[in-house]
């Protein structure tokens, strides 16, 4: 059996997506800036694709800004907030530990360069108090930037309640919506949300393009300069490919929207109740406030990356956030900032299910984790100092 | 491209002389839980000669495979021979690590090491230590 459960890392382009970019590489390849007819056909291509994308999440055509991708997104989104409040004398940005690297490393920059940052502890299954946000805005705060729902643990985070809170006291609030957009209902028209960071790949469009929601009259600062495409907001010849597979992949992951995730929950809970008979595993993230297709364990006395090799082999794409997978020292900062000691976040395994998958898949998924994880317990000399009482389990 | 060579691969997936020695007279262990790298090696030497070596290990696959070509250098060994072992030479005999997971040839010089150690130890303590240098 081949199983992708991978796709928080990236998903399988739809039919609609590449439909949509195909004519628009083989045929319609003009320049959007260009006068003449073909550079004209494509011009409208793009601005169809920005309608599209617009309606989708509630926004105005003009609030979308094409980028290529969710980091770049996040990058403006946070610079362009940063610049805001910079000129108005606000140095004070609030966001918190388990953001994606593209905002936390953005806000240490930031942070050199005579900005504060204050990041607000997150609940052990990685949610924000909105009290706590509340409490720590300052007259000088230009920003709060906290992910809509978490790319590893799956923690969807009480959004509204955190934008409200920002709106009344008149803070710019950003959202990475990358792990989102696509997947749970958004509406930047209702929801008290100035800035928006989404990425095509993770709702089955393609890689390299994404879009960043700034609400009409927050001003953005551009990342690349030269040239007056986006409104002379972002230079470089538009991806009007990318972009029209992403309206398309969007569109569509929208009117399917509750129906996949519907599914995908009881799949998800299907799959943590398999796991959850695994002994000394623990699940990670919220149990209610969770992404649909996102399951996230810790198994203790093993470590994620022979985990994953040996699910490899038996055709199963995966995920962990052990430091061994990334060639980092530490495990995955999320694991850490929830409260996840050292030694067993090096054990983690996330699965992240596509809206294909299937029961009969879910079960070769338990099965298979349980048998590798048994496994690589049989010659841990971790798992033996636990099983002997030497050391004692924390799961 | 593949992360790791066949013979990484082939060590990890079939490690050799994996488990323990309940009648060891070595044990070494390495590596910490925290840093993810933690390896267990067990030897049984008689007459000078490693006569059995086993081996445990949490870790990723290159630990695991490392260990596991470890052992296999060395099984059969006069102790004086396997204290030349080298984390190159492991490295080398599993035709490559990437660069980034060298530590853990390192890791697996370092538990032979420390479980030879471990043996002359034992040895000088029961007065039956090797004339041999």
């Amino acid at each position: 059996m081949k199983i992708y459960a991978d796709n928080a890392a990236t998903t399988k382009m739809s039919r609609a997506a590449i439909d949509a970019m195909l004519p628009l590489m083989a045929d319609t390849f003009g320049n959007p800036s260009s006068l003449y007819t073909i550079g004209q056909r494509a011009k409208a291509a793009l601005e169809d694709a920005r309608e599209r994308v617009a309606a989708s999440i509630g926004a105005q055509p003009r609030e979308i800004l094409f980028t290529s991708g969710g980091s770049e997104a996040d990058n403006q989104a946070i610079r362009s907030a940063a610049a805001l409040g910079k000129q108005a004398g606000k140095c004070h940005i609030i966001s918190d530990p388990i953001e994606h690297h593209a905002v936390l490393h953005t806000l240490q920059k930031l942070e050199k360069e005579g900005f504060e940052i204050t990041l607000l502890p997150v609940s052990p299954t990685g949610l924000v108090d909105p009290a706590a946000l509340e409490a720590a805005i300052r007259p000088d705060t230009c920003l709060v930037t906290i992910m809509y729902a978490n790319n590893e643990i799956g923690t969807v985070q009480p959004i509204r309640a955190l934008g409200e809170i920002c709106r009344a006291h008149g803070v710019l609030f950003h959202t990475d919506a990358v792990q989102a957009v696509g997947h749970l209902p958004i509406d930047v028209g209702a929801a008290p949300i100035d800035l928006l960071s989404a990425s095509a790949h993770k709702f089955h469009g393609p890689k390299g393009v994404g879009f960043l929601y700034a609400r009409k009259g927050v001003r953005l600062t551009n990342l690349i300069e030269g040239g007056a495409q986006e409104r002379g907001k972002r230079a470089g010849t538009e991806n009007v490919p990318g972009v029209a597979g992403m309206a398309a992949a969007l569109e569509e992951a929208v009117a399917s929207l509750s129906a996949n995730a519907e599914k995908l929950t009881v799949l998800r809970e299907r799959l943590i109740r398999g796991l959850q008979e695994i002994p000394h595993a623990a699940l990670n993230g919220d149990a209610v406030q969770r992404l649909p297709g996102n399951v996230n364990f810790c198994f203790e006395g093993i470590e994620g990356e022979s985990l994953l090799l040996l699910l490899d082999d038996r055709g199963i794409s995966a995920s962990s956030g052990s430091a061994c997978t990334s060639g980092a020292l530490d495990p995955s900062h999320v694991l850490l900032a929830i409260g996840r000691p050292h030694d067993v976040a090096h054990g983690s395994l996330r699965l992240t299910l596509g809206e294909d998958a299937t029961a009969e898949e879910v079960d070769y998924l338990i099965q298979s984790v349980a048998q590798v994880v048994a496994h690589l317990r049989s010659f841990s000399p971790v798992w033996r100092d636990l099983c002997a009482g030497k050391t004692p389990f924390l799961l | 491209m593949a992360l790791y060579s066949e013979k990484v691969m082939d060590h990890f997936r079939n490690p050799r002389n994996v488990g323990i020695l309940e009648d060891a007279n070595g044990i070494g262990e390495v590596g910490n839980a925290k840093c993810g790298d933690i390896m267990k090696m067990y030897l049984k030497i008689e007459d000078d000669v490693i006569q059995d070596v086993k081996f445990e290990t949490f870790g990723c696959g290159s630990a695991i495979a490392s260990s596991s070509m470890a052992t296999e250098l060395i099984k059969g060994k006069p102790v004086s021979e396997a204290m030349q072992l080298t984390n190159k030479a492991v490295a080398e005999a599993l035709d490559g690590l990437p660069d980034y997971k060298m530590h853990c040839s390192v890791l697996a010089e370092e538990a032979i090491h420390a479980a030879l150690e471990d043996y002359q130890r034992n040895s000088e303590k029961n007065g039956t230590a090797s004339e041999k240098n």
